[in-house]
C-alpha cells in the first residue's frame, strides 16, 4: 500500500428525488489497499459503488477514480476498473475459456495477449481441466474464483467486488481472500463489500455507512479500539442499531 | 421431547448430480433446528422435500408422523414455508399479500394477528406499499408474516438471512426465538456459521451429506485438537509464515487472527519465537475455544481426504 490515491471522494451527494442516498461522503482510497465498504441494507453502498464505477451520475461533489473525473468522463472509468458482483459475473452458457476471451475482448485486449494470458491464468488457478466446461456445470466456489480472476484479467487499477463470497463454503471463502491479498500485493486496489463481519477484519481499512452517511472509517484494529468493542461485528451492530424502518 | 420431523435415507438427484445422499435426522417438537452449510450443500432440496413440494428419489420424511408424499394435503395447512427466493406477489401491497395468504388457508389476519404482531408491526406503517418496492429487510419480515398467518405447527425457513446485513440478522433470530416460545417447531438453513449458536441443535451439511448433528456446544467441543489464535498486524505475511513453519498445522485465517493447531509437544511460546525468527516479532499465540466454522473446516478437510 502506498500513499498514491486511486479513489478521491469529496462531498459526494446523490439524491433520488428528495431522498438523499449519499449524504456528503468524503474519503480517499490508496493504491494497493484492500478497502472494506460495509453498511446495513439500504445504507447507500450500492448507490455509491455505481457512481465509482461510472454507472450512475452524482448529484454534487467530486469523485475521481483512477485519476478520472466521474462527473465528466464516466465511460473512461469503466475501462480502468474491474467489477464483480455476487449476482451476475459470468455467462453460464459459455465455457471457461470463452468467458475469459469475451471479457478480454470487451476490454480491448489483443487476441495474442488474450491467448497467452488465458493459459497463465488457467494454470495459476489450477483450472486447466475446466477450460472447455460450461460455467453452468461448475460449483459456485469455482465460479466465484474464476469471476474474480476475470475481473482483474485486463490489469485494472481498481477492482470493485460486491459481496463476492456470499453463500460460498468456508474453504473457498478463505481461498478467495487469498486471491484478494495476492492481487492487492501487486498494487491493484481492492474495494469490497461483504456481510461476513470476519472478512471486514481482512481489510486494510473499513468504512461503515449508515443512512447515507459514513459513520466510521479506519483500520479494523483502530475501530475496535475507538468504539471499545472486541470485533468489527460487535461494532457494526452497535453503530447501526437502533434502526427504525423509515424508508 | 416428542418428535416433529423424521427423515430416513433421503436421496435426491438432478440428472447426474446428487443433491442429497442418504440423509437422515430427527427434529424434536418445538425445537429450533439449523442446517448449516454453503450454497450447493443440498439445503434447498431438503427443505422443498420437507415442505411437500418435491418427491424424493429415495427415502422419506414424516412430519408429526405424516408422510410428505402420501399425506401432503393434510400437511400443507400445518407447514409454514419461506423459500430462499422472495416469492410473494410483487404487484400486490404488503397488506394484500398477507390477506391473500390468510384467505387461502381459510383464516383471517385478525384471528392470528397476535402471532405475527411482533414482526408485522414493524412493516405495518407501509402496508399500502407494493411488496416489490420494499427493502430487503422488510421483504424478509413480510415473507415470514405470510408463512405464519395460518398458525402452522412447523416453520420451514430456507436461508432467511442470506444477503441480509448483520444487524437485521440479529433481529431476525430474536424473532425466531419468540416464535419458538409460541410452541412452533422451526427448521432453518443458513450459510452463516455464527448463526448456528442461536439453534437448539444443528446439522452441518456439505455436498448433499450431513457431516454431523448435535447441539452447537457439543459440535464446538468435537474439534479434535487444541486450537490457537495467532495475531500479528501483518495478517497476510503471518499466514504465509505459518504455512512455512512446520510447528504450526492447518493455519486458517479467521478475521483478525489465524487459527492453527500445534504439532505434538510444541508450546505457544515456541511458535511465538519461531515467528519472531521469521521477522514477525510480537506475534501472540493464545489457546481459544473452537467455533462452529473451525469444526466445519476440520470436517470438510477430513471428507476430502
Amino acid at each position: 500500500m502506498t500513499e498514491q490515491k486511486v479513489i478521491e471522494v469529496k462531498d459526494l451527494v446523490k439524491k433520488f428525488g428528495s431522498f438523499v442516498a449519499n449524504d456528503h461522503l468524503t474519503f480517499d482510497v490508496y493504491k494497493g489497499e484492500i478497502f472494506g465498504f460495509l453498511g446495513a441494507n439500504g445504507a447507500g453502498k450500492t448507490t455509491a459503488i455505481r457512481i465509482f464505477c461510472g454507472l450512475s451520475r452524482l448529484t454534487s461533489g467530486k469523485v475521481t477514480v483512477a485519476g478520472i473525473d466521474a462527473a465528466r468522463s464516466p465511460e473512461e472509468i469503466k475501462k480502468r476498473i474491474g467489477y464483480m458482483s455476487q449476482r451476475f459475473s459470468l455467462y453460464e452458457d459459455l465455457t471457461v475459456s470463452e468467458n475469459i476471451e469475451l471479457y478480454g475482448g470487451i476490454y480491448g485486449m489483443r487476441m495474442k495477449e488474450i491467448i497467452t494470458r488465458t493459459e497463465q491464468l488457467l494454470e495459476r488457478l489450477d483450472f486447466t481441466q475446466y477450460r472447455d466446461m460450461l460455467i453452468r456445470s461448475l460449483p459456485l466456489g469455482l465460479r466465484q474464483k474464476l469471476a474474480f480472476a476475470v475481473a482483474v484479467f485486463h490489469d485494472p487499477e481498481i477492482v470493485f467486488l460486491d459481496e463476492p463470497t456470499s453463500g460460498v463454503d468456508p474453504i473457498t471463502r478463505r481461498q478467495f481472500w487469498e486471491m484478494i491479498y495476492e492481487t492487492a500485493s501487486h498494487g491493484i486496489t481492492v474495494f469490497v463489500t461483504t456481510h461476513y463481519m470476519d472478512e471486514a477484519e481482512y481489510c486494510d481499512r473499513v468504512t461503515i455507512m449508515n443512512e447515507g452517511k459514513i459513520v466510521a472509517l479506519d483500520t479494523p484494529a483502530a475501530l475496535r479500539q475507538t468504539f471499545g468493542t472486541s470485533s468489527v461485528e460487535e461494532l457494526f451492530v452497535k453503530i447501526t442499531r437502533p434502526k427504525t424502518e423509515t424508508e | 421431547m416428542t418428535t416433529a420431523i423424521e427423515a430416513y435415507n433421503l436421496t435426491h438427484r438432478y440428472g447426474k448430480i446428487t443433491a442429497l445422499e442418504d440423509v437422515g435426522f430427527s427434529v424434536g417438537n418445538n425445537e429450533l433446528f439449523g442446517f448449516i452449510g454453503p450454497d450447493g450443500a443440498g439445503k434447498t432440496t431438503l427443505f422443498r422435500i420437507a415442505a411437500t413440494l418435491i418427491i424424493p428419489a429415495e427415502g422419506k420424511i414424516t412430519l408429526f408422523g405424516l408422510d410428505t408424499v402420501k399425506d401432503y394435503r393434510e400437511l400443507r395447512s400445518r407447514i409454514g414455508y419461506m423459500p430462499g427466493k422472495f416469492s410473494l406477489y410483487q404487484d400486490l401491497t404488503v397488506e394484500e399479500n398477507l390477506n391473500f395468504y390468510a384467505t387461502i388457508f381459510g383464516t383471517s389476519i385478525k384471528k392470528n394477528y397476535y402471532l405475527i404482531e411482533p414482526i408485522y408491526k414493524q412493516i405495518e406503517p407501509f402496508k399500502k406499499r407494493l411488496a416489490g418496492k420494499l427493502s430487503g429487510g422488510m421483504k424478509q419480515k413480510l415473507a415470514l408474516s405470510c408463512a405464519l398467518i395460518h398458525k402452522p405447527d412447523i416453520l420451514i425457513l430456507d436461508e432467511p438471512t442470506t444477503g441480509v446485513d448483520a444487524v437485521s440478522r440479529v433481529e431476525f433470530w430474536e424473532m425466531l426465538a419468540g416464535l419458538k416460545r409460541e410452541g412452533i417447531t422451526i427448521i432453518v438453513s443458513t450459510p452463516y456459521m455464527d448463526e448456528a449458536l442461536r439453534c437448539d441443535r444443528i446439522a452441518l451439511i456439505q455436498s448433499g451429506k450431513i457431516l454431523g448433528i448435535n447441539t452447537p456446544d457439543i459440535v464446538r467441543k468435537s474439534y479434535s485438537r487444541k486450537l490457537y489464535a495467532v495475531k500479528h498486524p501483518e495478517k497476510y505475511k503471518l499466514l504465509l509464515a505459518l504455512r512455512s513453519i512446520p510447528l504450526a498445522q492447518s493455519p486458517e485465517p479467521f478475521g483478525e487472527a489465524v487459527h492453527v493447531t500445534l504439532a505434538d509437544d510444541v508450546t505457544p511460546a515456541a511458535l511465538e519465537s519461531a515467528l519472531a525468527e521469521a521477522r514477525l516479532t510480537g506475534s501472540v499465540v493464545e489457546e481459544i475455544i473452537p467455533g462452529i466454522e473451525d469444526v466445519f473446516l476440520e470436517l470438510m478437510q477430513r471428507e476430502k481426504r
